[in-house]
């Protein structure tokens, strides 16, 4: 059933298009401000347009159901609807048009609202033009669009997760659930990643070890769940919905496990930043990274002991390798809690040990504040140091580890800190897997981690479609939170996998054969490789693959033929968007 | 068009605000617009947005287009280095722009009617502030033109 996009024949010319134009109130959102009627009148004369109304609701019942009479009565074949952000309701109205028997990529949406009234309260005359202005070049847009179908593929129900740290095994365990035959792959010989080797871990106090321990019993109680360990993926292969995987199990072998999926969840986790011999004093005995800190505490059953000597006294010392212009510039998030938690660990082994916090700004969101308001109630003490006088680490000649810091919330005055040990509070960074990023072409954002779609509206997805990211590879989580994102991902596969099918955006670029003359500069604009070499009567020409084409238009600009255009944003209604939008003075 | 011909089309708008067309991208600086509007901060009426998927798919051919048409000005609130298609988006957004502006100048406009930034899914302020100043630095052109 893999259908290539069509096109519908029997298209009107723009000059014969039958078009609909629908102007919202928004109650008073926009009428407040914007003279509805106004704008009706002034575009219901625009070429192309039967019907003009202004609608108190666009997106109520009743008149998604008047639109749908309209479509029918008047043979519409355009619908542009001026109302809220097209990411409120493009899906709704692309429904009215689809209902009524419309091609619904023959919607244009017009943002009078958040791009309109709301912006200019101050102007309604402004205001008013504005929206006449967007609206005339909606129906510009519109009447040059022409009827597509989206992508139809067949999918495998079967998805391949790759990690088996705590995202990746909560994603292949609820993916099983869903009723989707899971590979799991880990490259290590065990399963578990980071959580597997912690103890006692915030925020509930549960050993990560044990969660663990758990995880994988359920795993192994799904028959529908393989798990290849010690493995890599070698190779991908085949197109959305229809994946082929090489697995490589054990690197001395040279065979590869091929498997099928429909959908690729990454979960491939995080590393932890390692500081330079130097840096805030490390190398120097006494001196470690939060992660050996965590070890040290998960060892030890009661008071601690660091290489034979009892420890004290502890300066934790917050923010190394994160949040530092010109090198990681995020905050790492987890750490602050982490650590007020690992104090709180301390003050559970001993209570008698002295534990000092030199941070820049604690971030312990949410309900992490309660743990660090406990661990002051235990006797932290908090000291912040200035942005541009980080603590300084040394070892004195009589071997009393020394650091030298100041409290600005205290008078800046300089302290000294004998400390027995220096906890050094380190991030997350992107783990380096530069393979995995080129066989999966995943984006990767200046921070290192993989980029999703958008954080809030579309936080797994990639824009490789099926192919998911969940947990810390997108940036740093808890364990709470990459356990979500993990359920995010198995959500997100099943929307694709389980109803068999899955329909593909068919705004991708097309290339016009009669213009092309193959000189390869698309090839090298597009990272996706959808853009092959063909012969087309003829002529060695560009063809694009709608399957993989992921419909960023990258490649438009860089043809000097003009050959190229996106559908949706072609050359003909961009241009024609800025005519009609001049039509109309500005206030 | 002539420098002639394109001082004129610009004369036409002296005295109204200034004419700015945007363009922003679907999945990033649109909704950093639309977070503007939601937060009832003001900027001109004379602010016009055209959304795409991605900054690098503008043609400077657009630009050029616009500005020859009657926009005062082209603002691109560009992905930046959030550009979940292209992880060299910028660098691209930056050339696209050198090349309209090469265009303007052949066709005898100021190279400065064109400006860019990077507007995040929540860079409200930013925005307001960047089309702000930019319809001042468009007023003071169009001012300067006119003596």
């Amino acid at each position: 059933m893999n259908s290539e996009e069509t096109t519908v024949a029997g298209q009107r010319s723009p000059e014969e298009r039958r078009i609909g134009v629908y102007v919202c109130h928004c109650g008073g959102n926009i009428s407040d401000y914007v003279d509805v009627k106004r704008v009706v009148e002034a575009v219901k004369d625009e070429p192309g347009v039967v019907v003009a109304r202004d609608t108190i609701f666009a997106c109520a019942d009743a008149t998604q159901q008047n639109m749908e009479e309209d479509i029918a009565q008047y043979g519409l074949d355009g619908l542009v609807v001026a109302s809220c952000s097209p990411k409120l309701h493009t899906v709704t109205f692309r429904g009215v048009a689809r209902r009524a028997g419309m091609n619904p990529y023959q919607y244009t949406q017009v943002n009078i609202r958040e791009q309109d009234s709301w912006a200019h309260t101050d102007d309604p005359d402004g205001a008013t033009h504005l929206a006449i202005s967007l609206v005339k070049g909606g129906i510009a847009r519109t009447r040059l669009t022409t009827p597509l179908e989206p992508l139809v593929v067949e999918t495998t129900q079967k998805a391949l997760v790759i990690g088996g740290g705590i995202t990746g095994l909560r994603a292949a365990i609820g993916l099983a659930d869903v009723g989707l035959e899971v590979f799991l792959v880990e490259k290590e010989r065990e399963l578990g990643g980071w959580v597997g080797r912690f103890g006692t871990m915030y925020p509930h106090d549960r050993s990560g070890h044990d969660l663990i321990a758990q995880l994988v019993a359920e795993v192994k109680r799904r028959a529908n769940i393989t798990v290849f360990t010690n493995a890599e993926l070698m190779a991908k292969s085949g197109s959305f919905g229809n994946y082929v995987a090489a697995i490589r199990v054990n690197s001395d072998l040279p065979e590869l496990i091929h498997v099928e999926v429909g959908s690729v969840v990454v979960a491939t986790g995080f590393d932890t930043y390692q500081p330079e011999v130097g840096e805030y004093g490390y190398g120097i005995d006494g001196v470690v990274t939060l992660p050996e800190f965590k070890a040290l505490i998960d060892a030890s059953s009661g008071p601690l002991v660091y290489h034979g000597r009892p420890v004290k006294t502890i300066a934790y010392i917050y923010c190394v390798g994160s949040r530092q212009p010109g090198a990681n510039e995020y905050c790492s998030r987890y750490c602050c809690a982490a650590t007020a938690h690992a104090a709180l660990q301390v003050s559970g082994l001993d209570r008698g040990v002295h534990q000092y916090h030199l941070y820049r700004d604690i971030r312990t969101y949410g309900k992490y504040e309660l743990m660090y308001t406990d661990s002051r109630k235990h006797g932290s003490v908090y000291m912040k140091f200035p942005d541009d006088s980080p603590p300084a680490v040394a070892r004195t000649e009589s071997g009393t580890l020394i650091v030298t810091t100041r409290d600005t919330l205290t008078g800046g005055e300089e302290l000294q800190i004998p400390a027995d040990l220096v906890v050094l509070v380190t991030g997350m960074v992107p783990r380096k897997n530069d393979e995995l990023m080129d066989l999966l072409k995943l984006p990767v954002g200046t921070d290192g981690f993989f980029n999703e779609i958008h954080p809030k509206l579309r936080p797994v997805e990639t824009v490789v479609d099926g192919v998911l990211i969940a947990g810390a590879c997108q940036g740093p989580k808890n364990s709470t939170e990459s356990v979500a994102s993990g359920l995010a991902a198995v959500t997100q596969s099943a929307a694709i996998l389980k109803k068999g099918f899955a329909e593909l955006d068919p705004l991708v670029a097309t290339v016009d054969a009669a213009k092309c003359t193959w000189c390869e500069k698309c090839i090298d604009a597009c990272p996706y490789s959808a853009i092959e070499k063909a012969e087309v009567a003829g002529r060695t020409v560009a063809a694009i693959s709608p399957s993989i084409c992921k419909g960023c238009g990258g490649c438009v600009p860089v043809c000097p033929e003009d050959a190229i255009d996106l559908r949706g944003y072609t050359d003909a209604q961009i241009r024609a968007v800025i005519d009609s939008m001049l039509e109309e003075p500005v206030a | 068009m002539s420098a002639v011909a394109a001082a004129d089309v610009h004369e036409k708008h002296s005295g109204s605000v200034p004419r700015i067309l945007v363009f922003s991208t679907n999945n990033i600086s649109d909704p950093g617009i639309d977070l503007a509007g939601s937060q009832h901060m003001h900027y001109s009426a004379g602010v016009e947005v055209i959304s795409l998927p991605c900054t690098s798919g503008i043609k400077p051919s657009w630009i050029a287009h616009a500005i020859d048409q009657g926009f005062d000005g082209v603002f691109i609130a560009s992905d930046g280095d959030e550009c979940a298609y292209l992880p060299d988006c910028a660098k691209r957004a930056s050339r696209i722009v050198g090349q309209a502006q090469e265009m303007l100048k052949e066709r005898g406009h100021d190279p400065q009617r064109i400006r860019m930034a990077a507007i995040c899914s929540v860079c409200a302020e930013p925005f307001t502030r960047q089309v702000q100043q930019f319809s001042a630095a468009l007023a003071a052109l169009q001012a300067a033109g006119a003596k």
